[in-house]
């Protein structure tokens, strides 16, 4: 079967500075892929290459079919990204803000009351405007707004930031639910022992480039 | 207008850009240029400061316009020429980072002519209609079409990818393309309603044979000062970029080695 | 498109009814030009004469900060990158920003041509009302379709502050040109009779249905990395 992502040597450069600097993955659906190194190694740039928004400089990248040389936008309606930033409209309300995102991609009302309830957001939560949210369910906020995008390929950059025990588990149990349901995750994070126990493969991201690669490659490696 | 082609991999200069040696951006053709450049303003100076005639009503304050005139003449030509660099870079069939660089080096000279054109056209006002400025049409929108193209030139330098710098400011350019003659319109519609006539009715200006032909040498030489100006600074342009991709592939070594430390 | 269009349309007049910045900040910036317009030119004949020119150069003033403030509100946390990350088809943003930048110039235009009747002393005439709703319509469009186009543009940079005035004043010059003419004439400021307005009303058609089709092409590529 045709990998999700396939990068070969891939470059990506952020004004002058290659942020990856020849970076070589193939990750197969149904993987939950662990990205983990120091900071500046280039996992943020990773996930935006994937998700289309950065441009690839040199070298070639697939994602989900799309040659991302030749039509890098192609791939955005299908992957779904969490970056460092939430996306969310301060004066809009939870609920406000995963009906915006979800209505984005063309999700259903129910679709978004699910994503809502999933979080943990659908009660006294969903009438709250952001700007009086802890950054915890902000956090909380962006991953309902994530769930509600149905996307094939979920990239995440430290999405355990901020959260609380039960927040973690929630996240847990629904990226679980997503690589059941046939998704593809990639995870930036530091904390190893969380997010190490999710996945199926954990790889080193240094200097712009994958360094090493570490437990069993493969969908198999999911369950 | 074209639909913009989203960015294929351009790394390398073409040979053609960037000549050998690679300090020089001179090459046989560039010399000639600049000799016959050399002559031909050797030429208008004569010409125009001694050959040709005062006129009857202006006397010698006409001699300003063979500079105003060939500078206002290379200033249209530079950016007619942004123009269409910027829909060729845009346009998927053509699409290349030297068109790129034409549309900039050219946009640079534009803006210093039309500053000098600025300039010479209105010390010739203060000396034939006693004033610096006049709310022409001609006049409003060549000083609308500077601002414009500063703001282009700073579009460029904002930085990013070349791929980045080279669709924003084609896009940009197309827009001024739009704007410029809306400008024009609207500022003649406007003096169009006034009593004040325009510049057109109160400059008559009686050429004579001469004059004329000192006018024709200021064109000719203006116009391969351009060419000279425009391939010198194009080549300056992509040695930058070359630059710019070699720093890159150092860049990247660098880069690599972090992780190893 | 459309459906993207009435989203973000939506989505900004809603921030605004929430945070009400432009009418708590905008408007009152606004109404302090318009005095300020009084102080410098001291004299209520001028005041009166020039009041149309007022109105619309306070306008575009008021233009510049409602322009940051559209795209602030996509900036502060990352929503531009979401916006793109989410595939969402850049004419539908640029014509949903350029709605909701629309309705809230028409409010503050509004406001501002009642204080040139009050401060100003400017005569609105039943004749001239079709005239002068046409060309707030009309510059209205022209402003907001031009406004989002160079702010998506200047938004994603830094130095973004200054490089936005550089950028639209001289492209909304026409506007200028265009909307005092008119405005003038629907009001009969000067003696200018409603007829004479009608061109400018022309101008500002063209110049809003040729930065309508050249922005919806051009937004998508001016805020691609």
């Amino acid at each position: 079967m045709e990998p999700v992502v396939r990068l070969s040597n891939a470059v990506a450069v952020l004004g002058q500075f290659p942020v990856l600097a020849g970076a070589n993955l193939t990750v197969n659906r149904g993987e939950i892929l662990l990205l983990q190194g120091p900071n500046g190694a280039g996992k943020t740039s990773l996930l935006r290459l994937c998700a289309g928004l950065l441009p690839l400089a040199r070298g070639e990248a697939t994602v989900l079919g799309c040659d991302l040389r030749t039509n890098r936008a192609a791939v955005r309606s299908r992957v779904g990204l969490l970056g460092h930033a939430n996306g969310l409209y301060a004066d809009l309300t939870v609920a406000e803000n995963v009906a915006f995102w979800g209505s984005t991609v063309g999700a259903s009302a129910s679709e978004v009351t699910a994503s809502l309830v999933r979080m943990g957001l659908s009660e006294r939560l969903a009438n709250v405007a952001v700007s009086r949210l802890s950054a915890g369910q902000k956090r909380r906020t962006a991953l309902a707004c994530l769930v509600a995008r149905r996307a094939e390929l979920w990239l995440l950059d430290e999405p355990h930031a901020g959260l609380d025990a039960s927040g973690r588990d929630e996240l847990d149990a629904t990226l679980r639910d997503a690589t059941s349901a046939g998704a593809t995750i990639i995870v930036a994070s530091h904390e190893l022992e969380r997010a190490g126990a999710l996945a199926s493969r954990v790889i080193e991201v240094a200097g712009g480039q994958i360094r090493e690669i570490t437990g069993h490659a493969g969908p198999e490696g999911v369950r | 207008m074209p639909t913009p082609k989203s960015p294929t991999p351009e790394t390398s200069t073409p040979a053609s850009a960037a000549p050998a040696g690679g300090a020089s951006t001179g090459t046989a053709f560039t010399r000639a240029i600049g000799l016959a450049t050399i002559i031909g303003m050797g030429a208008l100076a004569v010409f125009g400061l001694f050959i040709s005639p005062a006129d009857v009503r202006q006397s010698d304050s006409v001699r300003i316009l063979y500079i105003h005139v060939g500078t206002v003449w290379v200033a249209y030509v530079a950016f007619a020429v942004t123009a269409l660099s910027s829909a060729a870079y845009l346009w998927k069939r053509t699409t290349s980072l030297t068109w790129d660089r034409f549309a900039g080096a050219s946009a640079e000279i534009g803006v210093l002519f039309m500053a000098l054109t600025l300039l010479a056209g209105s010390l010739w006002g203060r000396l034939s209609w006693g004033k610096f400025w006049v709310w022409d049409a001609r006049v409003t929108s060549t000083a609308f079409m500077f601002i414009t193209y500063i703001g282009y030139l700073a579009v460029r330098g904002l930085g990013g990818s070349h791929q980045q710098r080279a669709r924003r400011s084609a896009v940009v350019a197309l827009l001024a393309v739009l704007e410029i003659p809306l400008v024009h319109f609207s500022v003649k519609l406007w003096r169009g309603l006034h009593q004040d006539s325009s510049v057109a009715d109160r400059t008559h200006v009686t050429l004579h044979g001469l004059m004329l032909f000192s006018l024709f040498v200021a064109l000719v030489a203006f116009s391969l000062l351009y060419v000279w100006l425009l391939m010198h600074r194009q080549r300056v342009l992509a040695m930058q970029d070359a630059l710019d991709d070699k720093g890159l592939d150092y860049a990247l070594q660098q880069r690599r080695s972090e992780g190893d430390a | 498109m459309l459906r993207v269009a009435r989203l973000l349309a939506a989505k900004d007049l809603r921030i605004e009814l929430r945070s009400r910045v432009v009418t708590n900040q905008v408007l009152p910036f606004a109404a302090i030009v318009m005095v300020m317009f009084a102080f410098a030119l001291n004299s209520d004949a001028v005041v009166s004469r020039v009041a149309p020119g007022l109105v619309w150069l306070a306008t575009l003033f008021s233009l510049l900060t409602l322009v940051q403030r559209s795209f602030a509100i996509e900036s502060a946390d990352g929503a531009t990158d979401a916006l793109r990350a989410a595939g969402v088809d850049p004419a539908g943003i640029y014509l949903g920003k350029a709605i909701a930048l629309a309705v809230q110039l028409a409010v503050l235009e509004v406001v501002l041509l009642l204080s040139a009747v009050v401060l100003y002393r400017a005569q609105l005439r039943l004749s001239g009302v079709v005239l002068l709703v046409t060309t707030f319509v009309a510059a209205t469009c022209g402003l907001a379709l031009v406004g989002t186009l160079y702010g998506g543009l200047a938004a994603g940079v830094r130095g973004r502050e200054t490089l936005l005035p550089l950028l639209l004043l001289p492209v909304v010059a026409p506007v200028l040109i265009g909307a005092t003419r008119a405005t003038e004439a629907a009001l009969g400021t000067g003696g200018a009779t409603v007829a004479d307005g009608w061109p400018w009303v022309g101008l500002l058609a063209v110049f809003v249905a040729l930065f309508g089709v050249g922005g919806t092409l051009a937004f998508g590529p001016l805020i691609e990395e």
